[in-house]
């Protein structure tokens, strides 16, 4: 009995010796691979703000030198070193602009299509197809616009565009000019087909969020269609739909491949907008592997900045509004 | 009886408009498939994927850009994905109160749609300027910072949907968190986290401006991630770009590749997400 006892205590001494060493290991391994995760998480606040500190200490020269000039100031000249970003600015905003006002009309109507008018069975074949839009890389938007749409746009739309409106006051200016192709209507176009798919599925996305009792009461009082989206769903999504064209508009902003295919690269403000113009995104792209010269790179930099502070408000903007429509769903 | 018909009409007219924009919408996508299609299939060969980029007014093909794009690509996967999922556990799991997360939610929410040339400039800044000279590291470096938004949130929403009793009882097991995490979360949330991977590395697969000043491009073959790498959006962009026919119809062929590329990574997402939910 005794030489069986023995042993056996001795296992039991054992093992629980092994058992406090493996719950420590455990212990340590939890610990270790709790801190590695939040490190990680950590890292994402760190990019933030390393691109915030390298581009601002990268753009401190250009500041520096022309000050709050650089924003006003439409020369921009290498060979000088003279340097504004009002014309990169200026496109920016226009070609976002009108982006979306060719793209939110549109995607809204999509939108309604799908979620009240779409048979069932299509419905998710046409969302996925309007999806693959946004996966489509935005060089092949570029390359599709330089050697399809802008040569089309050349031979009917621009020219069609100059005619019509030659004698009519203010949109003579707006619309003046030869017909390059190439331009500021151009690469809003462009800019429009890459930003619906955003603007559609978010839109839908939020129409569908719409409590069907809502819209089953007004078909029921005899409402059309129309009246319908007009008076409860558009009222109801509200909040979410100017989120997405928000999410959509800072997409349109910081677009870079497929505008600098197409808009021309002119240092110019022009009011036409079948003239070539510049984008931010377009004149880095551009410009920054050939600028010679400290005051250059730092002049791009700081276009850099601008564009990256332009960008945070707006999704910012954007992702609060989501939110909220978020809380008031959930 | 008047008033009826302007509502009929109104609504008609939105129905028609709302149609006819549906059929833009797809009308586009079709166009620009096409026309890759018609410019680029003519000139799939073997060549292309055999040899070298050609000076203008020769033959060849794309083989340096394609293997400089796929290395490009696994490091930043490489780099990008643990950071992500990484993060993406701390929110779900650690920290899914903490006051953290939700900013660390906010500010990749942000990150994931940043203009992707501003991450450019930023490794430029970086990882550019102070070594003297590009490389295919920093081009990797780049794309990495494009991989963790999206890998992170796809991470977090996927490990979110993991039901808590699942959690909880193999807690009650005894098991320490790091192996109800291993074992238990990650098995459930597998399928959701890969389509993740996948979604980002067809978003990097395209991506050209964080490339542009960081792994610049090479005219000749070069497996060095030391030195500037050549990769196929670049190539696209300086084909495409040049006065040169026969680059310019290497260009097409590069982006019907791209395309291609991108949109059976993105349906295969699709397909794996949706028959996770099924099942």
């Amino acid at each position: 009995m005794v030489d069986v006892a023995l042993p056996s205590g001795d296992t039991a001494i054992a093992s629980s010796v092994s058992r406090t060493r493996v719950l420590a290991r455990l212990h340590v391994s939890d610990v270790v691979f709790r801190y590695l995760t939040l490190t990680a998480a950590i890292l994402v606040l760190v990019i933030l703000s390393g691109i915030i500190v390298a581009l601002a200490q990268g753009a401190l020269p250009a500041l520096r030198a022309f000050g709050f000039n650089f924003l006003i100031e439409e020369r921009w000249n290498p060979v000088t070193e003279k340097f504004g970003a009002l014309a990169p600015i200026y496109g920016t905003v226009v070609t976002s602009f009108i982006a979306m006002l060719i793209a939110v009309p549109l995607g809204l109507l999509i939108a309604l299509f799908l979620t009240e008018l779409c048979p069932m069975w299509l419905r998710r074949p046409i969302g996925i197809a309007i999806e693959l839009l946004a996966g489509i890389p935005s060089i092949i938007y570029g390359i599709w616009g330089l050697f399809v749409l802008a040569p089309f746009l050349q031979r009917t739309l621009q020219p069609t565009l100059i005619d019509w409106f030659e004698n009519v006051p203010i949109l003579s200016a707006l619309f003046a000019g030869p017909p390059y192709g190439i331009g500021v209507l151009t690469a809003s176009l462009i800019l429009a087909i890459m930003v619906l798919p955003f603007v559609t599925s978010i839109s839908r996305d939020v129409f569908e969020a719409v409590p069907p009792v809502l819209k089953e009461a007004a078909y029921g009082v005899g409402c059309t269609t129309w009246e319908v989206v007009r008076y409860v769903v558009l009222p109801f999504a509200r909040v979410g739909v100017i989120g997405g064209v928000m999410l959509g508009l800072g997409r349109a902003l910081g677009e870079t491949m497929a505008v600098t295919f197409v808009i021309g690269n002119a240092h110019k403000v022009s009011a036409s907008i079948l003239a070539p113009g510049t984008t931010i995104s377009a004149t880095i792209a551009n410009e920054f592997t050939e600028a010679v010269g400290d005051l250059y790179t730092s002049s791009l930099i700081a276009l850099g900045l601008i564009l990256f502070v332009i960008t945070f408000v707006v999704l910012a903007a954007a992702r609060y509004l989501l939110l909220r429509i978020e809380k008031r769903v959930g | 009886m008047d008033r009826y018909r302007r509502r009929r009409m109104q609504n008609t007219m939105v129905i028609g408009l709302s149609i006819g924009a549906t059929v833009l919408g797809l009308g586009w996508l079709v166009l620009i498939l096409g026309s890759l299609v018609y410019h680029g299939f003519g000139g799939l060969s073997p060549a292309v994927f055999l040899e070298m980029t050609p000076p203008p007014g020769a033959d060849g093909g794309l083989l340096n850009p394609i293997i400089g794009s796929l290395m490009l690509t696994i490091l930043a996967v490489a780099i990008g994905t643990p950071v992500g999922i990484l993060a993406g556990t701390y929110m779900a799991e650690y920290g899914k109160f903490a006051k953290l997360t939700v900013v660390v939610r906010f500010i990749n929410d942000i990150l994931l749609s940043a203009p992707s040339i501003v991450v450019g400039l930023f490794v430029y800044e970086v990882l550019v300027a102070p070594i003297g000279h590009f490389s295919g590291w920093a081009g990797g470096v780049a794309l990495s910072l494009i991989v963790i938004p999206v890998v992170l949130r796809t991470t977090e929403d996927m490990l979110s949907l993991v039901p808590k009793e699942l959690r909880e009882s193999a807690s009650a097991l005894g098991l320490p968190r790091v192996h109800v995490i291993r074992y238990v979360s990650y098995r459930a949330a597998r399928a959701g986290i890969i389509t993740g991977v996948l979604l980002a590395i067809a978003r990097i697969s395209g991506e050209t401006a964080p490339l542009l000043f960081t792994a610049l491009n090479n005219q000749f073959f070069s497996s060095n991630l030391n030195a500037p790498i050549s990769s196929l959006p670049v190539v696209i962009f300086q084909f495409a770009l040049s006065p040169y026919a026969d680059w310019q119809k290497l260009a097409w062929i590069g982006a019907l590749i791209i395309t291609f590329a991108v949109l059976a990574l993105s349906i295969t997402a699709r397909a794996l997400s949706a028959s996770e939910k099924s099942s």
